[in-house]
């Protein structure tokens, strides 16, 4: 194991710990669809960020990913109840629509740049220890840490009004705490995510973050604090053994982080099967 | 482009082009129809997630085969598609976990497998494997004359199999319960509607990819579901906008080559959606207004028609002239409101202006008895069959008196007897 290993595990470590924060709340919520949704559909906000600003990181990508992801969840809001359309139908129609829009508008930028389709689906973890900023760290695990520095103090100043609204949005609704407050910060918690994930495992791998350690997590914890814990533990168990399959099989690190994760869902479902009987 | 290459397009001149398009809409019209069922189901996500999952089972086929034959690939893809969406069911009908996070978690799992095999297969550097990669863009552009025939197979197959079972699949997307106890056969109709959107899938990703796949399935189907309320009707809407996205589609790629062609269709099929939503007769957004503010101006109108009663039964003149401050003083009308509502009523011949005051005209007062007589009966009903106290029942008259048929009022007058007076003692003017 040499430094470069170590790097790359790390930057899919605290991506990880990004998603798993928000991830978390979708699956208590039963809402981890929405976080398909998002991961899908910041893609054209991100293009539309890297256009503007012309690099692929920084302040214009995560407020453009941000507002995109808020603006699909009002979208899959607004077709719902004014067109009278089932939830599941909502998502799908807006977040297909939006991905086709950003891999237009990247094969249309195809030429200019480095951002290309295949890119924006698996990301390139390889690529991190390429690209150092300060202090000789790579950029991505600057960009990662502080990202994670920032979901991890939502979090906690959050925290109240999160736990309420996931847990008992109606007594939350009649205490006075704003539920839909809270559904959008979340939102906007995912779509931070997903510009965090988005160059090193891509678009699309983010789902599996979101949703795999949260959803084994939730096998075994019976608090909210220690499902967090879980989560993360069981995140960052799969982005080092996803690590070592890619290596062995030369493959892509973002699809054998994915495969891990529903890898360690199974056994941890036979294992909790096993402490039952 | 040239006016050449446009008419050139159109009439399929290309044999190339000819595939390609042909390929296309057989596609995108099989994928509709499929998707109609789906999208009743409330089911449009899993299909999201079983064209994610189809993608490790065409790279092992490829494994296990080494040629990129059609047939061997669709199998496989069968295969981990059906494998994932039987894992889906089996997770969430066991409450493993919720359905939203079975679904997730069976997409990025064999997604992510399906990338992992990918990219193992790329590394190789085995030579057939280059176009395995236009499973998860499409390349509609990449159809060949083999592909082709397993299209044609795989569509008359499969418009075969919903009009045979259509009316099983009708059943099991709108009542279940009734299916099984009128002894349908449940189990049987859900696996071959999985097979079949399993097998749909499987073939529609080479046209628009993995990701897009699930646009292919809902988008016609919505946008259908706008125009008709019979389910045999909006299977062949959904089909016909799928081609028409999937022909629009095409088109634009045709154009521009390096366009990938999977994100035009969901595009065009997206627009064909929206225009729906707003445009379509009866359930579209336009349409539902317009509905709105036509009941809003009836009940504004048949409610100054009553008033005009109201005060003229007061002051024993039926047709008098009433000035417009009365009006206001007797109920909370907005000003302007009225004032609309006056003049429109005027036009309408039901209320003569005169000066700065307005009286009832014969026709006026016959349907503003109507109004009142049919507020009064529904008053008196509900006093005698719901047993409410006669204050208050006048709210609910409100409402009803704007909604209730000529066909409820002469039930009413049956099950009353034609009565007399209302629960306040009034008199319920006579059917004219």
């Amino acid at each position: 194991m040499n430094v470069n290993d170590i790097q790359i595990v790390l930057t899919a470590s605290l991506v990880t710990l990004a998603c798993v924060i928000p991830g978390c709340f979708l699956v208590l919520r039963r809402m981890t669809m929405f976080g398909d949704a998002i991961s899908h559909a910041v893609l054209p906000g991100i293009v539309a960020a890297f256009l503007f600003s012309g690099s692929l990181n920084g302040i214009a990508m995560i407020i453009g990913a941000s507002l995109t992801g808020l603006l699909v969840t009002l979208l899959i809001e607004l077709i719902q109840k004014k067109m009278r359309i089932s939830p599941d139908a909502s998502i799908g129609i807006t977040y297909t629509f939006l991905f086709a829009i950003g891999v237009i508008m990247v094969s249309l930028l195809s030429n200019q740049t480095d951002l290309d389709q295949e890119c924006v689906l698996y990301g390139d973890i390889t690529l991190v220890p390429l690209d150092l900023g300060m202090w000789g760290i790579p950029r991505q695990i600057w960009i990662a840490s502080i990202l994670d520095i920032v979901l991890i103090i939502t979090l906690l100043v959050g925290y109240r009004g999160l736990w309420v609204s996931t847990f008992d949005p109606s007594f939350a609704a009649a205490t006075g705490i704003a539920t839909v407050f809270w559904h959008y910060l979340l939102m906007g918690m995912v779509s931070l995510s997903t510009v965090t994930a988005f160059e090193s495992v891509g678009a699309i791998m983010v789902i599996a973050l979101l949703t795999g350690p949260a959803a084994t997590a939730a096998l075994f914890a019976r608090s909210l604090p220690r499902m967090l814990v879980i989560a993360s533990i069981s995140g960052i168990i799969s982005c080092i053994l996803g690590y070592i399959l890619a290596t062995i099989l030369d493959a892509s690190i973002a699809g054998a982080i994915a495969v891990m994760n529903g890898l360690l869902f199974f056994i941890s479902l036979l294992i909790r099967k096993f402490i039952r009987n | 482009m040239t006016s050449d290459q446009f008419i050139g397009f159109l009439l399929l001149e290309e044999p190339n082009v000819r595939m390609v398009v042909a390929g296309t809409l057989l596609l995108c019209g099989m994928a509709a129809l499929v998707g109609c069922f789906t999208f009743l189901r409330k089911r449009s996500l899993v299909g999201d997630a079983v064209s994610h999952s189809v993608l490790p089972g065409i790279c092992m086929a490829f494994l296990l085969s080494g040629e990129k034959n059609p047939i061997i690939l669709l199998l496989g893809a069968l295969a981990t598609g059906l494998l994932s969406l039987i894992l889906m069911e089996v997770l969430s009908r066991n409450r493993l976990t919720r359905p939203d996070t079975a679904i997730s978690l069976m997409l990025s799992f064999f997604f992510g497998l399906g990338i992992l095999l990918l990219t193992y297969i790329q590394h190789q550097g085995n030579a057939a494997q280059a176009g395995l990669d236009k499973f998860i863009f499409g390349k509609a552009a990449s159809i060949t004359e083999a592909d082709l025939r397993l299209f044609l197979f795989s569509g008359i197959f499969i418009t075969a199999s919903v009009a045979i079972l259509l009316r099983g699949f009708y059943l099991i997307s709108f009542d279940e319960d009734f299916a099984r106890a009128t002894g349908f056969p449940i189990k049987f109709l859900r696996l071959s509607l999985s097979v079949l959107t399993v097998w749909t899938v499987a073939i529609g990703i080479q046209a628009v990819g993995v990701v897009l796949m699930a646009a292919l399935l809902i988008t016609p189907a919505l946008a259908a579901r706008f125009w008709t309320h019979s389910i045999g009707r909006m299977l062949v809407i959904a089909a016909l906008f799928g081609m028409i996205a999937g022909y629009t589609g095409s088109f634009v790629s045709y154009l521009a080559p390096a366009m990938p062609t999977g994100p035009w269709i969901v595009v065009m099929a997206t627009f064909i959606a929206i225009v729906s939503m707003f445009l379509a007769p009866g359930r579209g957004l336009l349409a539902r207004w317009n509905t709105r503010s036509k009941n809003r101006e009836k009940t504004l109108l048949e409610n100054i028609l009553k008033l005009f009663y109201q005060i003229g039964e007061k002051s024993g003149q039926l047709q008098g002239n009433i000035l417009e401050e009365d009006l206001l003083n007797h109920r909370a009308f907005g000003h302007d409101e009225l004032r609309k509502g006056l003049k429109r009523l005027t036009s309408k011949n039901l209320l003569e202006s005169n000066l700065l005051t307005y009286r009832l005209t014969n026709q006026g007062l016959l349907e503003a008895q109507r109004i009142v007589r049919l507020h009064r009966l529904w008053e008196l009903y509900l006093q005698r069959y719901l047993h409410l106290e006669p204050d208050h029942v006048h709210d609910d008259a409100e409402a009803m008196e704007h909604v209730i048929t000529p066909e409820i009022e002469a039930q009413l007058e049956l099950i009353l007897g034609n009565p007399e007076t209302d629960p306040h003692n009034t008199i319920i003017p006579p059917k004219a």
